[in-house]
């Protein structure tokens, strides 16, 4: 996992690689944590945005009146067991067993999809009702913030799949196992932002 | 334990208990939030605050079992570079909405 920073030991205990291609995967993590502290920036910027429009409802509808806290409920879960998934799968990653990583990989993907859709059905029917992002600046924030956070898991899961597909071909190699540890950074880093979305937009906006 | 077949030194791996520690925590952290604001029973700004307090908590439970930030040295430079953009962060946000919110107060006043 994120362990390997200055150590590079990615691939320790199995039996491929010399040292310098494991420190080359450990500064390849270290480097991509370095990538997921730019994008929390980001999305502090639009949390910082959403926290200054959210009042600015137009007449329109507030966080109140349009959030179904059950349906969200049902999504933050759907993310939380694709983290612990996805952790399953590293640890079959660390014992060497290929079949495991796949299988927990496939059911990552499939909490991950069901999450993404559950969201696209949330903004297709506030679209509907006239609810989208041009109707206030509070929508305009919230389908901003929501939405570059399901762009994220969207792309998580686009490289999921062709790890999945890497992983079948040529197996558990140094440079697959460097793959999962950024992907695993990644989609747990998701995790982290959903929780400030489900506190910050879900739960304050209903209260 | 399940990382058994380790060798010594890469202690944050994450072995299935820790992430399982870090799952039942984060369970716990999520459905008591969504409760009590689906279920008020108490005044909105205790609420506020529980829900914000357990907010922070589990981010860090999720650094410390799922992202496996720790004290160890094969971390620090992470932890150096979260620190580092945490930082940012709270002058961004924080500066950001002391001022528009003073705006806010100064000209519309309302």
């Amino acid at each position: 996992m994120s362990n390997t920073v200055l150590h590079g030991d990615v691939a320790h205990g199995h039996d491929h690689g010399h040292d310098d291609h494991h420190d080359a995967g450990g500064v390849t993590v270290f480097g991509f944590w370095i990538y997921l502290m730019t994008d929390c920036i980001l999305f502090s910027c639009l949390f910082a945005a959403y926290a200054v429009l959210s009042g600015n409802v137009a007449g329109g509808p507030s966080g109140h009146e349009i959030f179904e806290l059950d349906y969200v409920l049902v999504e933050t879960f759907l993310l939380l067991f694709s983290s612990i998934t996805f952790g399953f799968s590293m640890l079959a990653m660390h014992k060497g067993n290929k079949s495991g990583v796949l299988l927990w990989l496939f059911i990552t993907f499939l909490f991950g999809a069901g999450f993404i859709g559950m969201e696209i059905n949330e903004f297709h029917k506030l679209i509907g009702e006239g609810f989208g992002p041009d109707r206030s600046g509070f929508l305009s924030g919230f389908f901003t913030l929501v939405g570059t956070h399901g762009l994220h898991v969207s792309s998580g899961l686009l490289w999921m799949a062709v790890l999945i597909a890497q992983i079948s071909k040529k197996g558990l190699t140094a440079t697959n196992q460097t793959r999962m540890s950024c992907l695993s950074l990644f989609w747990h880093f998701l995790d982290v932002v959903w929780i400030c979305v489900f506190t910050v937009v879900y739960l304050m906006g209903a209260l | 334990m399940a990382n058994s077949n380790h060798s010594a030194g890469g202690a944050s791996h994450g072995s299935f208990k820790s992430y399982m520690v870090g799952f039942v925590l984060s369970v716990i952290l999520t459905v008591i939030p969504f409760g009590l604001v689906m279920f008020p029973s108490m005044s909105k700004d205790a609420i506020l605050a529980i829900i914000l307090v357990f907010a922070v908590v589990q981010v860090i439970v999720h650094l410390v079992y799922f992202l496996h930030l720790d004290r160890s040295s094969e971390q620090r430079w992470n932890v150096i570079a979260f620190i580092f953009s945490a930082v940012i962060i709270a002058f961004l946000v924080g500066l950001s909405l002391w001022i528009m919110f003073s705006i806010h107060h100064f000209m519309m006043a309302k």
